[in-house]
């Protein structure tokens, strides 16, 4: 029985980081860059929930959606797409600047203390199990998400234009896709699924810091890449995959203080037998 | 028991015979010989049964038309490729399974047919870094670190080595450019100064005078019967130009979906009325 | 005598420069530390310069020369920090603490957290041979943060666990000197390897690893070499850094620390490392000024200043757009608009007119990213079908 709780808790947890790791693997696919500033973008969307929780809780969520939207496409504007077409290096520490920025932007505005919101939507009892009503929303939410940009990418033409752009971005340009476009498109969307998971991490930690987004977005990029990176049911898979072994990690208490290292353990496990991850693409260089 | 103990020595000793590239060896009058090489990907079959046997100081070509197999040969025999079936032989010495860098080392060289040079550097360090494993200019890490006596006496030969296998192809004065920015004639030459460099017995080019102008192409002719001659060298070479290939070829194979089409001298073999059919169609 | 003197002239002092510099900084503010005449806060800035150029000169060496992304350089400092400190606070209590004032046991804290350090770039180096570009990447980053919760979850009696570790003393005149020192000889051996046919070797895998192969190169001893020395130095980088703090705590070498690193080079310029020392020591002074400058409210401005100069620079130095507006608005074509010289058909070089030029620059960005042409079944594709019509 608890270990149903414990797989019930992780899925939900991996759900948060599939919509987190769906960010990171989309903009890898479509920018071909890693973008280190993603988690704190998640940081953006707790702060924008806690700001408004007080007035309306839907009118949070809204605004924290528009709210990140608006800073991932100013983001990609401003620091990313000068830089289409350097080295990725460069665009990856323009991310990490963007970062940095960000963070200490939030530490001007709200301060450094942490900021404490306690938010209880109670626990469902079923039988023996007890499990909260949180856990539960977070766990259906995120798939309802992740279905809703499968049949996005898959059924919608811009969503076709998106996997064209990740395939090949000139041969795309040439079939008369704004490259561009497609690129805010997915930067947009990559934040949307950061701001819901930002909320859904809030419901969870309950504590609001300027470093609210650093480790769910670094286990969400490590879930990203356990997938196989680009790749949006790897992101899926991963997420759930990462989650899982964490909650079950935290719950055997010998273990629970080694849970991160575990969890990279698996990762760099997975990378030497599947060096693309478990679902990416496997490419070669042509000799 | 005693059969399990057996075949675990013979695990073993098979994997250090590997270890120590010990291989088979066969009694063989040719430089390169293939024994029904092939390989397949997935099901398709990119080549199979290819029986190539090249002579000493042969010139050697390797034609058919796009897709027919021609780099896959040279990918299997350089080691990028492993081959699904067959093997092949340098000098006898069976070279199959062997990795890149060793089937270099034991004296198969080649080129690229999209050139690949190293760009961020110079010139003369491209060739250089093609003498890296000549036993001339052996010299530990320890040596180089400390800057020992011998590492300067080392820099010192092979930079003068590399000028005079640059003056060759009339590349000195270039020595000092970066690869990158070279014109196309004067990389593709530069690629086969470099492959030269690591000291083969076996020379692959891969469509040497793809890019080239008629005068360039003529220059090569020489250049590459020059090798021959100087440098005591085998060549294979794959090019579509036939002009090119009727000109410098002493045999030829001619490959068509992965398979041997014709072979053998290299008039009877391009008026072989099945290659004529494979190249204008019909 | 002559002999000597033309020896000297022989040797090729733009080659030393950096070694030069260094030397004099060390002996300048050696001799000022000396006579008592620094103040504490000068030390410590010299210190992290010290440790953030062996750090910035031995990660360049696996990014820019060897051309892997490594985010867990902090790891191996972490490493060398950790297990040299140990060491050294153990030998501090036995007799050997006490010769030449505790010298001996600083140098066998290098050795041992060199070896140590460099035993763990082996085991991260063992990946590179299998991936590429930001797996790899991913990977040093995920070491880096194994070694981190390790040592945070070890035993108070070990290593101190959360608390971190009590660290070994030294006399704060002379540790900086002692960094000095290390630097010179991270640069010396680096500089030396690099400049060698070694070196040559690891820019040929960067450049292009397939054509490396082809030509010899025996890439799996190249890769774990280069990750191996890199290592090494982060963990002397490591062992002085434990000295100069009264303890250590696991938290400090996290991926921020890594990325500071990798910025450092980056900025430098990939490949040289001369930039890596310059950008080593402007980062380190920046955010050492910036700290003791924006006091009080201001402090909160620190990284938001950091992080604008870095995206400025950045994009100021990499966007294409740019490249293009100041190679178009440079002062060599400034001058030869203003001259006004007719564009004469006759006087162009031979190069400029190069038709027969195809780009096949593989740049560094190919070899740092998986972004590869993907290969479904050699070269013998899709052609079957075009061959089929008649011409």
């Amino acid at each position: 029985m608890d270990f149903l709780i414990t797989l019930v808790n992780g899925l939900s947890l991996g759900g948060i980081y599939a919509m987190i790791a769906l960010g990171y693997t989309m903009v890898y696919g479509i920018a071909k860059m890693l973008n280190f500033a993603h988690g704190d973008i998640i940081m953006v969307g707790g702060y924008t929930i806690l700001l408004f929780i007080p007035v309306n809780p839907v009118l949070a969520i809204v605004a924290a959606i528009v709210f990140c939207v608006i800073v991932g496409i100013t983001v990609e504007k401003f620091a990313y797409k000068p830089l289409r077409g350097a080295s990725p290096l460069a665009v990856l520490i323009t991310a990490i600047g963007v970062s940095t920025l960000l963070q200490s932007l939030a530490q001007v505005i709200f301060g450094s203390a942490p900021k404490i919101q306690q938010i209880n939507l109670g626990a469902l009892q079923l039988g023996e199990l007890k499990i909260e009503i949180s856990t539960i929303i977070t766990l259906v939410c995120s798939v309802i998400v992740m279905l809703a940009l499968h049949l996005f990418v898959k059924y919608t033409k811009v969503g076709r234009a998106m996997v064209a752009v990740s395939e090949d971005k000139g041969a795309a340009q040439l079939m008369g896709i704004n490259v561009n476009f497609i690129i805010m498109i997915t930067f947009a969307i990559g934040s949307a699924l950061a701001a819901i998971a930002g909320l859904f991490y809030f419901l969870k930690v309950q504590t609001m810091t300027t470093t609210f987004g650093a480790l769910p977005g670094i286990k969400a990029f490590t879930a990203a890449v356990i997938g196989g990176i680009g790749s949006i049911p790897g992101a899926m898979v991963g997420g759930l995959l990462l989650g899982v072994v964490e909650s079950i990690c935290l719950s055997i208490p010998a273990i629970s203080a080694y849970t991160d290292a575990i969890e990279f353990s698996i990762l760099i496990i997975i990378l030497l037998v599947k060096p693309t991850g478990l679902l990416g693409k496997k490419r070669r260089e042509k000799v | 028991m005693a059969k399990f103990i057996d075949s675990i020595k013979g695990f073993v000793k098979e994997k250090i015979l590997q270890k120590a590239h010990v291989r088979e060896k066969i009694e063989s009058d040719y430089v390169l010989e293939t024994r029904d090489l092939g390989i397949t990907f997935g099901g398709l079959k990119a080549a199979q049964n290819v029986n190539i046997k090249i002579k000493k100081n042969q010139i050697y070509g390797l034609i058919g038309p796009n897709g027919a197999g021609k780099t896959t040969i040279f990918n299997l025999l350089t080691g990028v490729y492993k081959p699904t079936s067959g093997t092949f032989y340098l000098n006898g010495e069976e070279l199959k399974g062997l990795s890149q860098e060793v089937i270099n080392q034991k004296g198969i060289a080649r080129t690229f047919q999209n050139i690949r040079l190293f760009n961020n550097m110079t010139v003369v360090r491209n060739v250089m870094v093609g003498l890296h494993n000549n036993p001339e200019f052996k010299c530990n890490e320890l040596v180089s670190i400390l800057r020992l006596p011998q590492h300067f006496k080392v820099e010192k030969t092979m930079r003068q080595r590399a000028k005079d296998l640059l003056k060759i192809f009339d590349l000195e004065d270039e020595r000092n450019n970066l690869a990158c920015n070279l014109p196309y004639g004067k990389q593709r030459k530069l690629e086969i100064a470099r492959a030269l460099a690591t000291n083969p017995k076996l020379l692959l080019l891969d469509e040497p005078a793809a890019g080239m102008n008629p005068n360039e192409t003529e220059d090569l002719v020489k250049t590459i019967k020059y090798i021959r001659d100087n440098f005591d060298m085998t060549i294979l070479l794959i090019e579509h130009d036939m002009k090119f290939v009727s000109g410098l070829c002493d045999e030829i194979t001619v490959l068509n979906f992965g398979t041997v089409l014709a072979e053998g001298d290299t008039k009877t073999a391009l008026s072989d009325p099945e290659v004529i059919k494979a190249y204008i169609g019909g | 005598m002559s002999k000597f003197v033309n020896g000297l002239k022989k040797v090729k002092w733009k080659n030393y420069i950096n070694y030069t510099a260094i030397a004099i900084v060390t002996i300048v503010f050696g001799a000022l530390s000396l006579a008592g005449g620094l103040p504490s806060s000068t030390i410590y800035l010299l210190e992290k310069i010290a440790i953030s150029i062996i750090l910035a000169v031995s990660l360049s060496l696996v990014v820019g020369f060897l051309g892997e992304l490594s985010l867990g350089h902090a790891g191996f400092m972490c490493v060398g920090a950790y297990l040299g400190g140990k060491v050294a606070a153990m030998l501090a209590k036995t007799a050997l603490g006490g010769v030449g004032d505790g010298i001996l046991v600083l140098i066998i804290a290098l050795v041992v957290g060199g070896i140590c350090a460099g035993a763990c770039g082996f085991i991260v180096g063992l990946p590179a041979l299998r991936l590429k570009g930001d797996y790899l990447a991913i990977v040093t980053l995920a070491f880096g943060e194994i070694v981190k919760v390790i040592f945070q979850n070890s035993s108070t009696e070990s290593f101190g666990g959360p608390i971190g570790l009590t660290t070994p003393r030294f006399d704060k005149k002379y540790l900086f000197i002692i960094g000095f020192l290390m630097v010179l000889a991270t640069l010396a051996v680096l500089q030396n390897f690099i400049k060698s046919k070694h070196g040559r070797a690891i820019t040929a895998i960067r450049d292009n690893e397939i054509a490396a192969r082809a030509m010899g190169i025996n890439v799996t001893k190249y890769k774990l070499i280069g990750f191996i020395i890199a290592a090494i130095f982060a963990g002397f980088a490591g062992v002085i850094f434990s000295y100069s703090q009264s303890t250590i705590s696991s938290a400090t070498f996290d991926y921020n620390y890594s990325i500071e690193i990798l910025v450092m080079v980056v900025l430098g310029g990939m490949g040289s490392i001369n930039g890596s020392i310059i950008s080593a020591t402007l980062i380190t002074f920046l955010n050492v000024q910036l700290q003791n400058v924006l006091k009080g409210d201001l402090a909160i401005l620190k990284d938001l200043i950091y992080a604008l100069i870095l995206i400025l620079i950045v994009i100021y130095n990499n966007a294409p757009k740019l490249k293009r507006f100041r190679d178009k608005y440079s002062i060599d074509n400034i001058i030869k608009m203003l001259s006004k010289r007719k564009h004469d058909p006759a006087r162009t070089r031979d190069d400029a007119a190069r038709w027969d030029v195809v780009p096949t620059k593989i740049s560094m960005d190919e070899v740092l990213s998986t972004d590869i042409v993907v290969d479904d079944t050699g070269d013998n594709s899709a052609d079957v079908g075009e061959r089929g019509g008649s011409e």
